[in-house]
C-alpha cells in the first residue's frame, strides 16, 4: 500500500474527476478543460516512464482492502505492456479530443467530453488492474460511456448498431464474469496484512496459481477467450465492428480501433495464456487459424469497400488477428512483435482516422467513389496520409515494419503455413490501402472535393509529431521491446 | 421486535388520524415521522445486539439476530425512500389517504412479523398481516376497473395460497416427531423423510414460491402489478417481495439444514423457470408499469439463488439484493408516476427535458441490469458467488448470467428513449418535479452507487453480534 498517490491511481483519477467535472461546466469552458485534463494524464505517462526501475515499485503499485470477505482488493499495478498501453491511451485520447474539437458539429460538448474523459479513466483500469474483479469492474465502466458516445453523438442507423455492439460485449463480460467466479473457486486463501483470512483470492496471482482441473480449464478457457474476442475482434465474433465504426462520431472511432481493441489483446496477454498455460498450447491452432481467415476474410472486404470508415475497420480486424494470432504462436519473436504492433497500430490507425475525419469533414462525404484528386488541392494532407498509410502496410522505416516482421517470423517458426496465410493479408492490405490512396487523392479533381482547402498550421503539425514518432519507432524499436520483456517471461513456454 | 410495537401501533395512530384530520397534507408526514421512528427503534435494537424495548415474552415464537434486523432496517430505509419520493402520489389515489399509509404500516408489522419468526404459525400470522392490506390497497383506486379486477384476482388467489400454506403446516406438525410449530425444532436431518413431511415441504415451496411471485406461481403478477395503483406497485413490488424472500429463505435455512440437498432441484426449476418467463415476456411490454412488473418476477429469479445455495454468500446475496432491488424499483416507479404515459415512448426525450431525473432513471436502470459500480451489480455477483459454491451447478449460473444479458434488452430500451429519440412533449406533469423530489432521487442514486461501490458498509451490520 502506497502512502502517497501513485502512478495508476493517477492515470484513474485524473480522467475519473476531469469526466465528472466536465459535466458541471458551462459549455464553452467544458472542451478545454477536458483537454486540459487528457493532456495532464499524457504528461504523467510521460513522467511514469521514467519511473520504471524496481526502486519505484511502490509508485508504481497500489492496492486498498475492498471486499474483503471475498478476498478481493482494489489493485492496481503497471508492468511492461500496461506502461506501453497506458501510454498509448494518454496518446490517443488528446488526439480523439483534438479531433471532436476540429470543426466540430458537436452539441452538447459538455456530456460527450465528460464521457470521453470516463471512457478513458475505465480503460486505462483495465490496463492496470492486478485484481479480477477491479478488471471486471473496469472492463464495464469502459463499455458504458462508449455506448452513450456512439448512441448520441453517432450517424443515422446509431442506435441499432451501438445496441448490438453493447448486447455483443456485454454478453462476453457476462461470461467472463461466469469465468471469474468459476476460477475463483480454484484460488488459495487469501491473507491480509491485518490477518484476516478470506477462503479464496480474487487476486492475479492468485489465479496464476489456481489448481484448475484440466477438464474446467478447458472451458473456463473459452468463456474468457470469448469476451477477449468478441473485443478485439476475432472472426465469427466480430460482426459488430465494421458498423459501429462506420456509424460511430470518428473521435470515439478512434478510441474504439486504437485503445479499445487492445483491452482485448492485454486480456489474451495478461489474463488467457498465463492463467491457462497448458490450454493455450493445446488450442493454439484453432485460435491462429481463426485469426487467419479474419485477415483474409477482413482484407478481401476491405478491398470490395466503398465506404472509407468501412474499409479502415475491416483492415484493423486483419492487423488485430495478426496480432492475435502471434500471440498465441508461442515464439519470442511472435510476441515481442505483437506486443510492438499493439502500440504502433494505435497509432497509426488514430492517425489514419484522423486523416479520414479531416477529409469526411471538408468534403461532406465518405465513399471513394464520392472523392478524388485531392492532392492537387491538399498537398500536406496528402503527404500525411501517404506516410501513415505506408506504416500501416508495415514498410520498412514505418513503426509498422519490425513488429510484422517479428510476428511473421514468429509464426513461420511455428508453421510455414501460417506466415504464408497471414503473408498474404499483407499484400492485400497493400493492395487496398494502395487503391484507397489512388482514389482519394489522384485522378481528376470531382465536386466534392472541388472546395476543400489544405491543412491548417496547426494541424501540420500534429501530423509532423506523429510521423516523426511513426518513423522514429521504426528505427528504435528497442525500447518497447525492453520495456514489455517482463510480460514475456509470464507467457510460460515459449521457444 | 421494536419494529413490531412502532408499526402496529403507528397503523392505529393514522388510522385516527383519517377520522379526526382533515388535511391531506398531515398524514403523509405523520407516516414519515412514523418510518423514521421505525428506523430509529428498529436501530437501536440492532445496536443493542438484539435487546428491545420492552422485553415481552414471546414464547420464543419470535427471534432476531444481526441478519434480520439488519435486513429489515434496509427495507424500512426502501419505506422511508418511498414515502419521501412518492408521498405526493399517495394523496393522489382517493380520499381516504390516512388510511392507505395506516395500511403501509399494518404492512410493515407483517413484513417484521415474517423476518423474525421462529415459528410455523408466525410464519402464518406475518404473511396474512402482510398480504390482507396489500388486497385493500390494490383496490384502493375505486372507480378504476383495473384496480378492481386486480384485486378481486389478488384476494383470491391470495387467500388459495394462503390455504395451501397452511396445509403444508399443518402436515409438517402432523409428520414430525416432535410434534413442534417451531422451525427450530425440524431439522430432518438426511435420512429418508417421512411422506407426510415431504408433502407439506411441497406444500409450502408452493405456497411461499406464490407471495414472492416465482413461476410457475406467477400469474398474478403483472396484472395485479399493472392493475393496482402505481405507487402501491412501487411499494408492493419491492418491500413486500423482498420480505416473503426472507421468510422463504429463513424457513429453510432453519428448517432443512442439511437435508436441503434433495430440494435443491426443485428450486433450481423454480429459479430457471422465473428468469425465462420474467425476462422473455418482459421483452415484448410497450408499457413501462408492466414491464417493470415482469422484470420483478426476472429479479425474484435471481433472488431465488439465494434460497437455492442456501450458504453465507447467499444471505450477503439477498441482503444486497432487498436492498438495491428496492431502491432502485422504488426511484425508477417514482420517475415514472410524473410521467404523462406510462409506455416507453411516455420516455422519449427525458434526456433533453429533465437531464436530472434522467440521470437518475438511468443509474436506477443500470443497477436492474446489473452495471459494475451500481448496488445491482453487487447483489447479482453475490449471488452468482453463491450459486457456484454449490457442486455440480455452475450449469446455472450460465443459464442466469444469459437471462441478465437478455435483460439488457428492455431495460435499456427505455434509456434508448430517454437519451436517442427526441421528445414530442414535454412528457412530465407540470408542476410535479419539486426540488425535494430531486434530491431524494440523487440521494437514492448516491445510495446505489455507495453500495455498489462498497457493499461492506451494508453486510457489515450482518455481521454486528
Amino acid at each position: 500500500m502506497g502512502t502517497y498517490i501513485t502512478f495508476p491511481e493517477l492515470f484513474v483519477l485524473i480522467p475519473l474527476l476531469g469526466g465528472i467535472i466536465c459535466f458541471f461546466l458551462p459549455k464553452n469552458l467544458a472542451t478545454n478543460f477536458a483537454m486540459f485534463f487528457a493532456l495532464a494524464t499524457l504528461l504523467v505517462a510521460f513522467i511514469a516512464l521514467r519511473f520504471t526501475s524496481e526502486a519505484h515499485i511502490s509508485w508504481n503499485n497500489v492496492s486498498y482492502e475492498w471486499l474483503k470477505q471475498l478476498g478481493s482488493t482494489y489493485y492496481l499495478g503497471i508492468d511492461g505492456v500496461g506502461r506501453m498501453l497506458t501510454l498509448l491511451t494518454a496518446i490517443g485520447f488528446p488526439i480523439a479530443m483534438y479531433a471532436a474539437m476540429y470543426k466540430s458539429k458537436i452539441e452538447n460538448t459538455r456530456s460527450f467530453f465528460g464521457l470521453m474523459l470516463l471512457a478513458e479513466a475505465g480503460i486505462m483500469g483495465v490496463f492496470l488492474a492486478y485484481d479480477a474483479l477491479t478488471f471486471y469492474f473496469f472492463w464495464e465502466l469502459a463499455l458504458i460511456p462508449m455506448y452513450f458516445l456512439c448512441s448520441i453523438w453517432g450517424g443515422p442507423k446509431r442506435i441499432p448498431t451501438t445496441f448490438k455492439f453493447f448486447v455483443y460485449t456485454f454478453v462476453g463480460s457476462l461470461l467472463m464474469l461466469v469465468g471469474i467466479i468459476y476460477l475463483y473457486s480454484f484460488t488459495g486463501p487469501k491473507v491480509f496484512n491485518d490477518g484476516t483470512t478470506s477462503m479464496h483470492s480474487f487476486a492475479l496471482t492468485a489465479f496464476y496459481h489456481a489448481n484448475i482441473p484440466p477438464t474446467a480449464a478447458s472451458w473456463l478457457f473459452w468463456l474468457f477467450f470469448a469476451a477477449f474476442a468478441i473485443k478485439m475482434p476475432i472472426f465469427p465474433l466480430h460482426t459488430w465492428q465494421p458498423s459501429t465504426y462506420n456509424q460511430s462520431p470518428t473521435p470515439v472511432t478512434m478510441v474504439l480501433s486504437g485503445i479499445m481493441v487492445k483491452m482485448g489483446l492485454l486480456g489474451v496477454i495478461r489474463w488467457l495464456i498465463p492463467i491457462f498455460p497448458a490450454v493455450a498450447i493445446n488450442v493454439a491452432d484453432i485460435v491462429i487459424i481463426l485469426s487467419l481467415i479474419g485477415i483474409i476474410y477482413a482484407s478481401c472486404l476491405a478491398i470490395v469497400q466503398d465506404n472509407l470508415k468501412k474499409l479502415v475497420a475491416y483492415s484493423s480486424i486483419a492487423h488485430i488477428g495478426l496480432m492475435c494470432a502471434a500471440i498465441f504462436s508461442s515464439t519470442t519473436l511472435g510476441i515481442q512483435g505483437a506486443f510492438l504492433q499493439m502500440f504502433n497500430h494505435g497509432i497509426n490507425i488514430i492517425a489514419l482516422w484522423l486523416v479520414i475525419d479531416i477529409i469526411e469533414k471538408q468534403t461532406g462525404v465518405k465513399k471513394l467513389s464520392q472523392l478524388g484528386g485531392l492532392a492537387t488541392k491538399a498537398p500536406a494532407l496528402t503527404i500525411a496520409l501517404v506516410v501513415i498509410a505506408c506504416a500501416n502496410i508495415a514498410l520498412p522505416l514505418t513503426n509498422g515494419f519490425i513488429g510484422e516482421f517479428m510476428m511473421f517470423a514468429g509464426l513461420w517458426k511455428m508453421n510455414p503455413w501460417y506466415a504464408a496465410v497471414a503473408g498474404l493479408g499483407v499484400i492485400l492490405a497493400a493492395v487496398y490501402t494502395l487503391n484507397m490512396i489512388q482514389k482519394i487523392f489522384f485522378g481528376p479533381v470531382v465536386e466534392n472535393t472541388a472546395g476543400s482547402q489544405d491543412i491548417g498550421f496547426f494541424q501540420k503539425v500534429v501530423f509532423a509529431v506523429i510521423i516523426i514518432g511513426i518513423i522514429y519507432l521504426g528505427i528504435f524499436p528497442q525500447q518497447i521491446i525492453d520495456m514489455t520483456s517482463i510480460n514475456l517471461q509470464l507467457m510460460g513456454n515459449i521457444e | 421486535m421494536n419494529a413490531i410495537l412502532i408499526s402496529a401501533i403507528w397503523g392505529v395512530v393514522l388510522m385516527f388520524t383519517g377520522a379526526f384530520v382533515k388535511s391531506k397534507q398531515t398524514p403523509k408526514y405523520l407516516a414519515i415521522v412514523g418510518i423514521i421512528l421505525l428506523l430509529i427503534g428498529n436501530g437501536i435494537e440492532l445496536y443493542q445486539e438484539g435487546v428491545p424495548f420492552f422485553a415481552y415474552d414471546t414464547m420464543n415464537m419470535l427471534r432476531t439476530s444481526s441478519f434480520n434486523l439488519t435486513f429489515l432496517e434496509v427495507l424500512f430505509a426502501g419505506t422511508l425512500m418511498f414515502f419521501l419520493l412518492s408521498g405526493r402520489d399517495v394523496e393522489k389515489v382517493g380520499e381516504h389517504v390516512a388510511e392507505y399509509f395506516a395500511l403501509i404500516f399494518f404492512v410493515l408489522c407483517g413484513v417484521a412479523i415474517s423476518c423474525t419468526y421462529n415459528n410455523l404459525l408466525m410464519l402464518f400470522l406475518g404473511i396474512e398481516i402482510m398480504s390482507i392490506p396489500l388486497y385493500v390497497l390494490t383496490g384502493s383506486s375505486k372507480l378504476n376497473l383495473k384496480s378492481n379486477e386486480a384485486a378481486l384476482k389478488y384476494f383470491l388467489m391470495g387467500a388459495f395460497s394462503t390455504g395451501i400454506l397452511l396445509m403444508g403446516i399443518a402436515f409438517i406438525y402432523g409428520g414430525n416427531v416432535n410434534g413442534s410449530f417451531y422451525i427450530n425444532q425440524l431439522d430432518f436431518g438426511t435420512q429418508a423423510m417421512p411422506t407426510f413431511i415431504a408433502v407439506g415441504i411441497v406444500l409450502l415451496i408452493v405456497a411461499l414460491s406464490f407471495k414472492v411471485s416465482a413461476a410457475p406461481f406467477h400469474f398474478w403478477t403483472p396484472d395485479v402489478y399493472d392493475g393496482s395503483p402505481a405507487v402501491f406497485t412501487s411499494f408492493m413490488s419491492t418491500i413486500v417481495k423482498a420480505a416473503g424472500f426472507f421468510a422463504f429463505l429463513r424457513l429453510f435455512k432453519s428448517s432443512l439444514g442439511s437435508a436441503a440437498v434433495p430440494w435443491q432441484d426443485l428450486i433450481v426449476f423454480i429459479t430457471i423457470l422465473t428468469l425465462l418467463i420474467g425476462n422473455v415476456t418482459a421483452v415484448f411490454q410497450r408499457s413501462v408499469k408492466r414491464m417493470l412488473a415482469y422484470s420483478s418476477i426476472a429479479q425474484a429469479g435471481f433472488m431465488l439463488f439465494s434460497i437455492f445455495a442456501m450458504n453465507e454468500r447467499g444471505e450477503e446475496g439477498l441482503l444486497l439484493y432487498a436492498a438495491a432491488y428496492s431502491f432502485a424499483t422504488i426511484g425508477i416507479f417514482a420517475i415514472l408516476i410524473k410521467l404523462k404515459d406510462y409506455t416507453i415512448d411516455g420516455f422519449n426525450g427525458l434526456g433533453k427535458t429533465h437531464p436530472l431525473l434522467a440521470f437518475c432513471a438511468t443509474i436506477f436502470l443500470l443497477s436492474l441490469t446489473g452495471i459494475p459500480l451500481t448496488a445491482g451489480f453487487q447483489s447479482k455477483f453475490f449471488m452468482l458467488l453463491a450459486a457456484s459454491e454449490v457442486a455440480g451447478k455452475m450449469w446455472v449460473v450460465i443459464v442466469a448470467v444469459l437471462f441478465a444479458a437478455v435483460s439488457a434488452y428492455y431495460y435499456f430500451r427505455v434509456i434508448q428513449a430517454m437519451y436517442f429519440k427526441p421528445a414530442t412533449e414535454d412528457n412530465v406533469e407540470p408542476n410535479e418535479v419539486t426540488t425535494g423530489f430531486k434530491i431524494c432521487l440523487v440521494v437514492c442514486v448516491g445510495i446505489i452507487i455507495l453500495l455498489g461501490v462498497y457493499p461492506e458498509f451494508l453486510l457489515g451490520w450482518k455481521y454486528s453480534y
